[in-house]
């Protein structure tokens, strides 16, 4: 969500029962300033927070004006102080994929895994156990890029693409309609497409290029990863991802208020297909 | 001349007429408008502005064009002298316009022109051509009223001042159009002179060109021009005829960038969408008002319910999220003497399906007898007791009707166990799983509303003692206490010590067994019992007499939740403290490792638990669904019901063999036992 309405937002997104307290939001929201100023960025969005068993990681995003470069990942365990983080690698989600279980709180904490790798020794080929350590610090930036490519939203027309590359924020956008906000088919992944090629022509002679350029989430598998609630009458739509639990993503039709923010424990719902 | 007069507002621009056939042919030959120029735009900023304006148009010869609002080039090249610019809207007019050749020339305001000008021209272009070709004369628009900002000065019969004075006025009439000295510059009603008249148009072109080229500059962030835009508002503008159009211009300008957007004209406007939210609000705002209260809508929604209901006691117990719907969860106790009837209707489902089980076994003699015998149904607690201690109400939405949530079985919690599914958010979804659950979604809510109170309702220490000590402590109270009530000597304990350890916090709901009760319910004696009466039948049954079940025994009421197991090196419980920065008004938080969403809070004397979530277990392995069991030995293996091959072709003619011999055999044995015996007759 955007650092600029930041109480607006996370009071919207208090349905799914994650809250910050009155003063984490105060340090929030003059930190947030400070990170903008500091680093020079167009936008910053308050992610999300991810519960660790002794402390909480908040996590902030620094976007500049192309709207779909890769952002830069900051980091805090108190609300105030901000470090950086690396952007993530393949590599890193390679190695952090077999590490399971909560996170720690702790950003030096080492996770080891012990391997089964073949070691070449002359002629001899043997296996040997090595123990590899993983830094939590790597887990958290693979597992934030894994959540933002699978489940961060955006909400159609509320950036455009110029025919020169970079991507926007439609200063016209004033929100979707009623009857668009409770179609699945009106939200868009956050993130580079890559499904729109897959589409028929015909699918695609619909689409407008400066508008439909990103993947919808209609098609997303297993179908049924979505949950769409309207709150509050008509006047909030609310998006929970069941992929991701934690992830809300929230719209006020007709207004321009929408963001998305994760608040969970960092850990991928895979028995997904056994309970819908 | 006429329509200039009628256009005009107060310019100060005098119209003049221009005409003289020499004039024309100067002019003709400074055709100074390249085709496709922007009329410079005399912004005009009229009465409403009351800007002067500005300056008039350089040329002596004070050929001013009133050109379109379209094409507001704000610099304003003044057309060139000689030139009648024109204004017209359509190229028609112009042609009209173009009668004689007296008609009067308009001076091109070169005023630059503000955007927000309201022009009501839509076809900008069109100057530019009427400009190149025709004569000089054209004539202000046909409509004048509309051009308000147009210029129609008065013509000139001046020609065009030398190009020095015309170079100088453009610069000037480049700068501000709020520059009056500009325009009375341009009066200078000197004769012009032809022959400069060549030489200034040159000039004029180029800034004309400059104008327009700036205003067609794409934008970088967007890809629009301004040309184009102003000129879609115009249009826009010209077609609707708003009331007031200079207060609601930044509103057009805004419809008309977002008009870019959106490709199908919806002109129907669902109005009628809103109406849910306002049904809802009614609702809501009539629950407000009905209680004389204020406060949290959920003590209003409590409060409706006690009134329905006879309750004693009511608690805010969670929201459990769902696919469709949530579900908000009350937390109610009845009143003594309340809710058995359900009880009854029970019992006597159950004692007919025994007595159906007994009819079919004696029917079925002659078939072989089936050994399987259904493991007996766990009777469910009774209530007000163990798991079905509290009664359960749930809403989807705050104003909504209650629901009472059915009591538990302890077969719907063995299941529950084993399963993982979403809610969807309406109560009578069935619950497609393996292992069959027993209900639809009301019982299975119900039975994971049961064990998230079971496994994270704690208190501080203290908060509760037991009642009085019980004698009796085998038979019946196998599970362990179950009464307590509040102690009214408690005193608080400190919130930093509430957070470093755990020992300080108690459970205070009953733990709920691997049997699914919280009171161990023994199924051996009930058997025994069983068998007593049907001594005889049974008898190969005896065999069966199920092992015995150890005992469950689960940790007893009020134990501390520092003794709860972990989960993998995972603590079960995670501490906080609401704030660090006031620590003196902080609140100890916990929050459950176990279940995630469930959370207790003390600030030291009074604590609270609740439950947001989407009402399932942690587990760090991924969730299998339990293997289906081998298939069960029913009937006892023997000889009527084993498969035996049929006999090969070789053993059928063996068979009949040894068949054919014995009979041979038994003749011949006859026939000897004949003989015998008739040889002991003989003898």
């Amino acid at each position: 969500m955007d650092a600029e309405s930041l109480l607006l937002s996370l009071e919207l997104a208090s349905g799914s029962g994650q809250g910050l307290s009155p003063d984490r939001r105060a340090s929030l929201l003059t930190s947030l300033m400070l990170v903008k100023r500091d680093y020079r960025y167009d936008r910053v969005l308050f992610w999300g927070r991810i519960l660790g068993l002794v402390a909480d990681y908040y996590i902030a995003q620094g976007l500049s004006e192309d709207q779909l470069a890769p952002r830069k990942t900051l980091y805090s365990l108190n609300c105030m102080e901000w470090s950086l983080l690396p952007p993530a690698t393949d590599e890193m989600m390679v190695q952090t994929s077999v590490v399971k279980g909560r996170f720690t709180g702790d950003p030096s904490h080492e996770y080891e895994h012990t391997e089964l790798q073949k070691v070449n020794d002359g002629e001899k080929v043997f296996e040997e156990e090595v123990v590899v350590q993983i830094k939590e610090e790597t887990r958290l930036v693979s597992i934030i890029d894994q959540i933002d490519k699978a489940v961060s939203v955006i909400p159609r027309g509320a950036l455009f693409k110029t025919p020169f590359g970079p991507v926007h924020v439609n200063r016209t956008f004033e929100g979707l309609s009623l009857s668009q906000a409770k179609k699945l088919s009106s939200y868009f992944h956050f993130r580079e497409p890559v499904e729109l090629k897959n589409k028929t022509l015909l699918e695609k002679a619909d689409l407008d290029p400066s508008l439909d350029f990103l993947d919808s989430l209609e098609h997303d598998i297993p179908k049924g990863s979505w949950s769409i609630q309207m709150e509050r009458g008509n006047a909030l739509v609310v998006l929970r991802s069941l992929l991701w639990p934690g992830l809300t993503f929230f719209h006020a039709p007709r207004t321009k208020n929408c963001g998305y923010i994760y608040v969970g424990t960092g850990e991928k719902n895979i028995d997904l297909p056994f309970m819908l | 001349m006429e329509d200039l007069t009628s256009l005009k507002q107060e310019d100060n621009q005098e119209p003049e007429e221009a005409e003289q056939p020499w004039e024309e042919i100067t002019a003709a030959s400074s055709q100074d408008p390249v085709p496709g120029l922007p009329e410079p735009l005399e912004s005009e900023q009229g009465p409403e502005t009351g800007l002067q304006p500005g300056s008039s148009p350089p040329q002596s010869s004070q050929s001013r064009t009133s050109t379109p609002l379209n094409d507001l080039t704000g610099l304003g090249a003044s057309s060139p002298p000689s030139f009648p610019q024109e204004p017209t809207s359509t190229p028609s007019t112009l042609a009209l316009a173009r009668q004689d050749l007296w008609s009067p020339w308009k001076s091109d305001k070169t005023t630059s022109v503000i955007p927000e000008a309201r022009t009501a021209h839509s076809n900008h272009l069109e100057q530019s051509s009427d400009k190149g070709e025709s004569a000089p004369h054209q004539k202000c628009q046909s409509e004048g009223n509309t051009f308000q900002q147009s210029q129609q000065t008065k013509h000139h019969l001046h020609e065009p001042k030398d190009a020095s004075h015309n170079n100088s006025k453009l610069k000037e009439l480049r700068l501000d159009i709020f520059q009056e000295e500009d325009s009375n510059s341009n009066y200078d009603l000197d004769h012009p002179e032809p022959g400069t008249s060549e030489v200034t148009p040159n000039m004029l072109e180029i800034a004309i060109q400059n104008a327009k080229a700036y205003l067609l500059k794409t934008s970088s962030k967007s890809g629009l021009n301004l040309y184009d835009h102003l000129s879609n508002m115009l249009t826009k503008i010209l077609d609707e005829r708003p009331e007031n159009a200079v207060d609601i211009i930044e509103n057009i300008s805004q419809d008309v960038k977002m008009a870019h957007f959106s490709k199908k004209l919806d002109t129907l406007q669902n109005e009628y969408e809103m109406l849910p939210i306002y049904e809802t609000a009614e609702k809501q705002k009539a629950l407000f008002l009905q209680g004389n209260l204020e406060g949290a809508d959920q003590e209003l929604e409590d409060e409706i319910l006690t009134d329905a209901h006879p309750i004693q006691r009511c608690r805010f117990w969670g929201k459990i999220l769902g696919l469709e719907m949530n579900y908000i969860v009350a937390e109610v106790e009845f009143r003594e003497g309340e809710d058995e009837e359900e009880m009854e209707e029970e019992d006597v489902t159950e004692e007919r399906d025994n007595g159906d089980s007994e009819a079919d076994e004696d029917d079925e003699d002659e078939l072989p007898k089936s050994l399987y015998k259904a493991p007996q149904a766990i009777p469910k607690e009774e209530s007000r007791t163990g798991a079905n201690k509290y009664v359960y109400f749930v809403c989807n939405e705050p104003g909504g009707p209650w629901v009472k949530l059915p009591s538990v079985t302890p077969a719907q919690i063995v299941i529950a166990r084993k399963i993982k599914k979403f809610f969807t958010g309406r109560l009578d979804t069935p619950i497609i799983s393996y292992p069959p659950f027993p209900g639809n979604e009301s019982n299975y809510l119900r039975a994971q509303i049961a064990r998230i109170s079971a496994g994270t309702h704690v208190s501080p220490l203290g908060f509760y003692q037991f009642g009085e000590e019980e004698g009796e402590e085998e038979e019946e109270v196998e599970g362990g206490r179950e009464s307590f009530e509040e102690n009214p000597d408690f005193e608080g304990i400190q919130v930093t010590d509430l957070v470093e350890s755990l020992s300080n916090w108690v459970h205070h709901v009953q733990h709920i067994l691997p049997q699914g009760r919280c009171n161990w319910f023994n199924p051996v004696q009930k058997n025994e019992e069983e068998e007593e009466e049907e001594d005889e039948e049974k008898e190969e049954e005896e065999k069966e007499e199920p092992d015995y079940i150890g005992q469950e025994v689960g940790p007893p009421l009020l134990t501390p939740i520092s003794e709860d197991l972990e989960i993998q090196n995972i603590p079960p419980w995670t501490t906080r403290l609401s704030s660090n920065l006031i620590p003196q008004y902080a609140i100890a938080v916990l929050r459950s490792n176990l279940w995630p969403g469930a959370y207790a809070f003390s600030n030291g004397k009074k604590f609270e638990n609740f439950y947001i979530g989407w009402g399932h277990k942690y587990s760090p392995d991924s969730y299998t669904p339990p293997v289906p069991p081998p298939v069960y030995q029913e009937y006892p293996s023997g000889p009527e019901i084993t498969e035996m091959d049929d006999p090969s072709v070789e053993e059928e003619q063996a068979f009949r063999a040894a068949q054919a011999a014995a009979e041979l055999a038994a003749e011949e044995n006859e026939e000897t036992e004949e003989d015998e015996d008739e040889e002991d007759e003989y003898d």
